[in-house]
């Protein structure tokens, strides 16, 4: 038996999350356009969102309810290893500052949806854009089911039990995105970032405060370590600053490669919104910095969990009244349905226009893909559904780490296509298949750990899988390409 | 000018460089307080980059 259920706290999360839910179907009428008939205004909003509402829409799906759980846990589980999370979600912004405003172009200009879009137009090569849409949609589905679980964590806090209140959930999740598209996630989205704003600034500023400031918080947190040593504290191990900075810059890459980030970005409606973006949406990283913080909070407040993903709604209950514990879970459940709703749109985009329209329908009609991708957004969230309730959560929190892994090894067929056409599909796939192997073999023989060992000498360096199968992903590819060179010199220049 | 956007990836992948505890900025260890100034320091230098390039003739 859990606790009993925290009616003020239930009652203010019923409001928020009807409040939102009538936003998701009237969603279909905002900014008009005709959803049902084209898959440009079902999954991409109509191509239109401007700065605001796509610094909104990326914030709310980049910065997902799973990291609001999943980063204080980490840390309060290890220490400073846990906060990778800061530099990787810094690091992305030069990135996606470079790189995305191309993708973005190549994408308006050719009518691409997806990254297997934009691939097979870069390459003319079907086996390709199968790989890309595969990996995507595969590594995309544990995602939903972890923002599912993050979801769970907080209707348990506020008491409720069983699998009822989550499959309700998210019943009226797959029906208001069915409707509405991109739209529902976008409109929702100002929601629940403001929200989860109100939640972070004011628990940073009251938690701390309550508990004897920010010098006290980290002591007891050292304290904590100092007692249970191991891999953790306050700072870094020497073995772990590798695979601290190869996580941080291995999940950069990989970030804006994932379906649902990239459909914020198509979404957009010109290359400098993604360029103000990139200067504008670190404000989330500062916040995610102090959420991460709430762990070492949760020492001070002397919090005893049985989960470490319980750390934050126990510090929550604990510090905060019902009523605004109540409205901290209703931020990050709805925290959950935003990038849940991307997610299964951009996975369904993928299917639509890359198994879909190349394999079964190649002369699908525009309102045909629209209604294709309305009903495989549906399947996916089941799937996802039936994850999380058939399955061990380790499941999908492994799945989740190989997904990261399997989505970096299409970086070099979606972004190297940008700046040169050197590189050959059949070099790219072949790349993209070492990588994948040798990865998901590294990381599965090492129990699901994400750090891979190499020793050099006396010396073991600890490094990030994901990363270590980029590099030989890229060496594959470049020896490949010029293989295929040798046997068959390039007839014809490539599509553009 | 684009030079600018390697200065994050310089300073935060370098784990050496900030990995201890002082000197201390508000009670945070100077590992958390360097890593957060790092926030609007790269929105800062992607704004100097924006500001410094010719703007594309696109539309709208």
């Amino acid at each position: 038996m859990s606790a009993d259920i925290d009616w003020i706290a239930l009652t203010v999360f019923i409001f928020f999350f009807a409040l939102v839910t009538v936003m998701g179907f009237f969603a279909a009428r905002w900014k008009s356009g005709p959803v049902s008939e084209h898959l440009d205004e079902w999954g991409l909003g109509g191509r239109q969102f401007g700065t605001w509402i796509t610094w909104f829409l990326v914030g709310g799906d980049f910065y997902t309810a799973y990291t609001v759980i999943a980063v204080p846990a980490l840390v309060y589980a290890v220490g400073a290893y846990g906060f990778f999370a800061l530099p990787y979600t810094i690091i992305v912004y030069p990135f996606v500052f470079a790189i995305m405003p191309l993708l973005w172009k190549v994408a308006h200009a050719n009518g691409h949806v997806t990254a297997a879009d934009v691939v097979q137009g870069t390459y003319g090569s079907r086996g390709l854009e199968f790989v890309v849409a595969i990996t995507g949609i595969v590594a995309t589905m544990p995602y939903i089911a972890l923002q599912l679980i993050g979801m769970g964590v907080v209707i348990k806090a506020i008491g409720l039990t069983g699998e009822l209140p989550i499959v309700a959930a998210f019943v009226i999740l797959a029906l208001y995105t069915y409707s509405s598209g991109l739209r529902a996630p976008a409109l929702i989205a100002f929601v629940k970032d403001i929200m989860i704003y109100i939640v972070v600034l004011v628990a940073v500023v009251v938690v701390p405060a309550k508990l004897g400031g920010y010098g006290a918080v980290f002591s007891a947190a050292g304290d904590a370590f100092t007692a249970k040593g191991g891999a953790t504290g306050l700072t870094l191990k020497s073995p772990q600053m590798l695979a601290y900075a190869s996580l941080a810059l291995g999940s950069a890459l990989a970030a804006f490669m994932y379906p649902h980030t990239l459909t914020g970005i198509f979404a957009s409606k010109s290359a400098d919104t993604i360029r103000k973006n990139a200067i504008l949406l670190p404000a989330y990283t500062l916040l995610l910095g102090l959420i991460a913080l709430l762990g070492y909070m949760a020492y001070a407040a002397h919090i005893k969990v049985a989960s470490n993903n319980d750390v934050v709604p126990a510090l929550f209950k604990a510090l905060f009244p019902s009523w605004f514990a109540g409205f901290a879970f209703s931020a990050i459940a709805i925290g959950a349905l935003v990038p849940a709703a991307v997610m299964s749109i951009g996975a369904a985009n993928l299917f639509t226009r890359n198994i879909w329209k190349s394999y079964v329908n190649p002369d699908i009609s525009h309102a045909g893909e629209a209604s294709v991708a309305k009903i495989a957004s549906l399947v996916v969230k089941l799937g996802a559904l039936a994850f999380t309730i058939f399955l061990p959560t380790q499941y999908a929190l492994d799945l989740q780490l190989l997904g990261g892994l399997w989505i970096l090894q299409t970086f070099p067929a979606l972004v190297f296509g940008l700046f040169t056409r050197w590189f050959r599909a059949e070099g790219l796939l072949l790349g993209w298949a070492a990588g994948i192997l040798w990865g998901t073999w590294t990381a599965w023989s090492n129990g699901l750990k994400p750090l891979a060992t190499l020793s050099i000498g006396d010396t073991s360096y600890v490094f990030y899988v994901g990363l270590g199968a980029l590099i030989l992903n890229v060496a594959f590819a470049i020896v490949g390409t010029l293989a295929v060179g040798l046997i068959s010199p390039r007839s014809a220049p490539a599509r553009s | 000018m684009w030079v600018l956007l390697l200065l994050p990836f310089a300073g935060l992948l370098w784990v050496p460089f900030y990995n201890f505890q002082d000197p201390a900025l508000f009670g945070f260890p100077f590992f958390y307080w360097y890593q957060l100034a790092w926030v609007p320091i790269t929105s800062i230098l992607i704004w100097i980059v924006y500001r410094s390039r010719t703007p594309d003739d696109e539309t709208p």
